[in-house]
């Protein structure tokens, strides 16, 4: 794994991570988004074989960024889960309950529609629509709410990808980071997430997931 | 017993003579073979009673069985199921068969099933089948997917497959292999009751094509003949139509030709043609295309409104069928088409064909020119219009091709675990199946007869477990095995595999409508989506202003306007045939050889076409060369886009593409170097933004058959094909939904999440059996791999030409203009992204 990029933003120092996450240094905290955990189940259940591996490597790999930046908080920015409850929920709530001294918040997502209790068995705070920490404000759909004054907006939600031309029309898409000078958007955390698109303007920074490095595209 | 001898024969003879007709020999050697209990093949031409010589064979033992009482016998139960690739075939059909039924006087039912039948007669169908059954591939299939689908073919005699060569080749054809090998097997053995107690016979009926004997025995495959040598029968109906092929040509030669616009110029030369037949067939190789021919034509002989019509596939169900009535009721001067008229019953008053474009094959072209001259001795006439003045090479290649009646053929398709699945879990909604019975039966297909006990293992952990490893917290739920059997019971699950049941994967389109009722067509999602509402499209021939889209429909109202978009429609395109290819070789080796012995020019008129082109052909030698057919022409070129290396093998676009990904990876081991590509039938291109190191010295390792599988495998591009195949593979083996009919559901996610699970396949289950599909789809069918290794050994055969011109060239101009790119580079990722970036930035 390639060593975190720093980016600073009202003088605080976020370290992006080719592993889809962002370490934000001064308060000890993992930032991701767009797990959708359950959603190879999901699949799975409707008869469509996606291997599981899918979801395995995620937690996986979640767990090894937790571990490598020895933080003690996750702030889960929107669609932590797919769907409805599935079986594969239970093995996240077994991981969960493997790191209790781990504090989880969620900025509840479009898709996160688990039971109340479903949150609380898993020891996970949960907040409707944003999350205020410092001048931070952490919210699933950052276009909704674009207009929050004042405070730099993290979210998720768009699993933003970002094409890069060559020349002789040669393309090729990455996901990616996504700084305007508003807000930013994280990249899906799950490997079972298409991409959307973005253009980003000359003021704006977007960081490109390729392979297992991070490159500024723009 | 001779057939001559026979009552059944009798009533036919009879019958025919009262209506002034005879049979034709090979209608009735066809019949004897029938009453014989054999199966085969019936080789004949469109138009010539292909369909008597099955449909009457069967009506003939049938009344030979039932001499006393034939005409009183009814509901016999299913007699004879005709399989149909064209729905709109099964009506005329079944119209034809209707009417011998009625004048003979027999108490037979002709039944129709397809996705146009409506429900309540397919359920008295159910109840009672008809005597013959014309069905489509899909609707077979969908029988096989109702509870007690055996108790249909258990009286079944016969089973013809129509327009075989058509369906041979494609995944509608192993349907078709897969659905025989079950029919034949719900046939008991030990039926007493009627006389005949012996297996269901197979008949299919097929135009010509290069490989009539393997067709046929990929069509019997599934029945095991007692005798090895006796494997079916072929039935040839040895009628050859003359055909005259005449090229039209351009005033004046482009010397720099470019696809797609010369075309449409030459179209008052097309005018008089009209004027002087009674019905002329316009082949148009592309939808797009086809409207603006029909609205230059329009623009250019007003006269012509009203007299001429526009027909294509994406062109509504019922506007379709009007014209096709207004051709046979000859209301009709001009039918503007596209392949969508390839087919299907005779049109009599065709008096004239032009094909507009390359037709990329003879089979194609022949088939085209066989839809005029119907009259038994009449000559067909087709006109070739080129594109692109380079094109009438091909005119004259044709010629030679027609004349050595050298037609392609259609290679079956292997291992298609895709439909395999789908054909599993089809049997699972109805029956269930045993793996071991059913194992036996597939593999007696011919598409699997190289199937291992492994690969089938691992189809049925795909479709019962959901993979080869069984996982934790999983709750997969496809097929479940109960006593043995396995069945799909969750209702949902049944309901959406039979709304997925088929093999034709359609680009995500929409109706078009107008806002004051009535359906006009489709047109595809992306097209639509650029679209705001005001604009103006054509199509089928109107042009529309687009307003709005509304529940999944676009809504249009009818517009003025002068100007209008044209959509584009994304179907495949065809490549270049092997044997057309070659032809075309063959003939610029006579371009080289008049050029130079002018006296030797005959002038009965072969090459006139060549004649035409000399002064490109000039040109090209003065600035580059005329390959041989014993040469290959490479041309390195410089312009401000960057250093170009052309290739001219004349394979067609599919090999072209396979060759310049492995070419690129080989230039790519000499030094780290990103290529672009483009390429059309001819020939090929290379871009890069440094100079590509090709020379005399490497050429003939760069085209060398040494590691080529590997090679082929390594080339980045082999991805990027798959990607594609995966596309319809993912549909076709149930890994995408593509939604409930009517519901406003998403088509969208298709492409999307069919090259997602590409991803996550590749990366996470790579052993899929359905991603190793893929790959090998694309390196038998699209890259041809042995036609790929057959043009490599030809071309270690030949002499490499290596030229450096100043300025492009006739030859490479419309590869140049062609637009589509592929990517390749050997650099490592990381390594190529920085340099498309320091590329952006300087």
């Amino acid at each position: 794994m390639q060593y975190p990029v720093p980016h600073i933003i009202n003088e605080h120092h976020f370290w992006l991570s080719s592993q889809r996450c962002i370490f934000w240094e001064e308060e000890n905290t993992l930032i991701v988004c767009d797990l959708h955990i359950g959603k190879t189940g999901h699949f799975r259940k409707s008869g469509i074989p996606i291997s599981q591996r899918v979801y395995t490597e995620d937690l996986r790999r979640l767990l090894s960024c937790i571990l490598f930046f020895k933080v003690n908080k996750l702030i889960i920015v929107g669609d932590l889960s797919h769907s409805r409850s599935n079986k594969e929920l239970d093995l996240f709530k077994k991981w969960r309950n493997d790191f209790p001294s781990l504090k989880i918040h969620l900025v509840k997502g479009n898709h996160d529609i688990l039971s109340e209790a479903w949150y609380k068995e898993c020891s996970i705070t949960v907040h409707h629509d944003k999350l205020c920490v410092a001048d931070f404000c952490f919210c699933h759909d950052a276009c909704l709410k674009e207009q929050r004054k004042g405070k730099y907006i993290f979210s998720g939600h768009m699993h933003p990808g970002v094409k890069i031309r060559g020349m002789a029309k040669q393309s090729l898409s990455f996901p990616c980071f996504y700084f305007t000078d508003k807000y930013c958007v994280l990249p899906a955390f799950s490997k079972f997430t298409g991409l959307a698109l973005i253009k980003p303007n000359a003021k704006e920074a977007v960081f490109a997931i390729v392979e297992n490095d991070l490159m500024k595209v723009h | 017993m001779e057939v001559y001898q026979s009552p059944g024969y009798k009533v036919i003879r009879d019958w025919l003579t009262a209506k002034g007709l005879y049979p034709f020999r090979f209608q009735e050697e066809a019949w004897q073979h029938i009453i014989d209990g054999e199966s085969g093949l019936v080789n004949a031409p469109t138009g010539c009673g292909k369909t008597f010589s099955v449909f009457l064979g069967a009506l003939i033992d049938f009344i030979n069985q039932h001499a006393g009482d034939y005409k009183k016998r009814s509901k016999v139960g299913l007699q004879l199921l005709w399989i149909t690739p064209l729905r709109a075939l099964a009506k005329d059909i079944g119209r034809a068969m209707d009417e011998v039924i009625n004048e003979l006087g027999l108490s037979w039912k002709i039944g129709i099933r397809n996705g146009d039948t409506e429900i309540n007669e397919r359920q008295r169908q159910t109840k009672q089948m008809p005597e013959v059954l014309i069905i489509t591939p899909e609707s077979l299939h969908l029988l096989l997917g109702q509870k007690n689908y055996p108790e249909f073919f258990k009286t079944l005699k016969i089973i013809a497959v129509d327009e075989w060569h058509e369906l041979l080749g494609s995944k509608r054809g192993v349907q078709v292999e897969l659905a025989i090998s079950r029919v034949v097997n719900c046939h008991p053995d030990s039926d007493r009751e009627s006389m005949v107690n012996r297996r269901t016979q197979v008949w299919g009926i097929s135009a010509t094509i290069g490989n009539l004997e393997q067709a046929k025995e990929v069509l019997l495959s599934v029945l095991d003949f007692k005798e090895e040598k006796a494997k079916g029968i072929i039935v040839k109906a040895e009628l050859q139509k003359k055909v005259e092929i005449e090229s039209i040509f351009p005033d004046e030669i482009e010397k720099f030709p470019w696809a797609g616009h010369l075309g449409i110029k030459l179209i008052d030369k097309v005018i008089p043609i009209i004027n002087n037949s009674k019905t002329t067939l316009i082949f148009i190789n592309t939808r797009g295309m086809s409207e603006i021919w029909y609205q230059t034509l329009l623009s250019r002989a007003p006269e012509l409104a009203g007299a001429i019509a526009l027909h294509h596939g994406s062109i509504e169900h019922e506007l379709r069928i009007w014209v096709e009535e207004a051709l046979h009721a000859e209301k009709l001067k001009a039918v503007v088409c596209t392949a969508s008229l390839d087919l299907g019953v005779d049109f009599r008053p065709v008096e004239t064909v032009i094909q507009v474009g390359s037709p990329k094959g003879v089979a194609r072209f022949l088939q085209r020119a066989g839809r005029s001259g119907h009259s038994p001795d009449a000559i067909s006439k087709i006109y070739f219009l080129p594109t692109h003045s380079l094109e009438l090479v091909e005119a004259a290649a044709l010629k030679n091709a027609v004349e050595e009646n050298f037609i392609e053929s259609r290679d079956p398709m292997l291992l298609c675990f895709d439909v395999l699945v789908q054909y599993l879990c089809t049997l699972a909604i109805s029956e269930g199946f045993r793996p071991d019975e059913i194992f036996e039966e597939v593999k007696s297909a011919y598409c699997f007869r190289e199937m291992t006990r492994d690969e089938w293992q691992n189809i049925l952990a795909h479709i019962t477990i959901g993979g080869t490893a069984l996982q934790q917290y999983d709750e997969f739920k496809k097929i479940e095995i109960e006593n043995g059997i396995y069945r799909i019971k969750n209702r949902r699950i049944a309901m959406r595999h039979r709304l997925q049941i088929g093999t034709i994967v359609s680009e995500a389109m929409l109706r078009v409508k107008f806002v004051s009722g009535g359906y006009i067509g489709m047109i595809e999602e992306w097209f639509v989506s650029r679209l705001e509402p005001g604009d103006v499209f054509t199509l089928a021939g109107r042009r529309l202003e687009f307003i709005m889209i509304k529940d999944m429909t676009v809504l249009a109202r009818k517009s003025n306007a002068k100007k209008s978009l044209v959509p584009s429609w994304q179907g495949g395109r065809m490549p270049l045939s092997a044997n057309l290819g070659k032809k075309l070789r063959e003939t610029l080796n006579r371009v080289k050889s008049e050029s130079s012995h002018v006296s030797r020019f005959t002038s009965h008129g072969i090459d006139i076409e060549l004649q035409v082109l000399q002064p490109l052909f000039e040109l090209q030698e003065k600035i580059s060369h005329v390959p041989r057919a014993n040469e290959l022409l490479v041309e390195q070129i410089e312009t401000d886009d960057g250093f170009h290396l052309f290739v001219y093998p004349f394979e067609g676009r599919l090999v072209h593409e396979a060759m310049a990904a492995i070419l690129a990876y080989r230039i790519s081991r000499i030094m780290p170097i990103t290529f672009s590509f483009a390429m059309n039938d001819y020939g090929f291109e290379l871009l890069s933004d440094r100079p590509i190191p090709v020379d005399d010295t490497n050429a003939y390792d760069l085209f060398s058959t040494e590691d080529l599988f590997q090679d082929i495998q390594r080339s980045v591009n082999a991805t990027e094909m798959a990607k594609r195949k995966f596309r319809d593979i993912a549909v076709i083996g149930g890994l995408v939904f593509q939604g409930y009919p009517g519901e406003q559901k998403k088509a969208r996610h298709l492409q999307s999440s069919a090259s997602l699970l590409f991803n996550v396949f590749s990366e996470y289950e790579p052993e899929n059996l359905l991603l190793r599909q893929a790959y090998s789809e694309v390196f038998a069918q699209q890259m041809e791999e042995a036609r790929l290794r057959d043009m490599l050994n030809r071309i270690q055969q030949s002499k490499i030409i290596i030229r450096f011109p100043e300025q492009l060239t006739p030859f490479c101009f419309p590869i140049k203009v062609d637009s589509m790119r592929e990517d390749l580079s050997s650099e490592k990722l990381e390594e190529r992204v920085r340099r498309m970036q320091m590329q952006l930035q300087g």
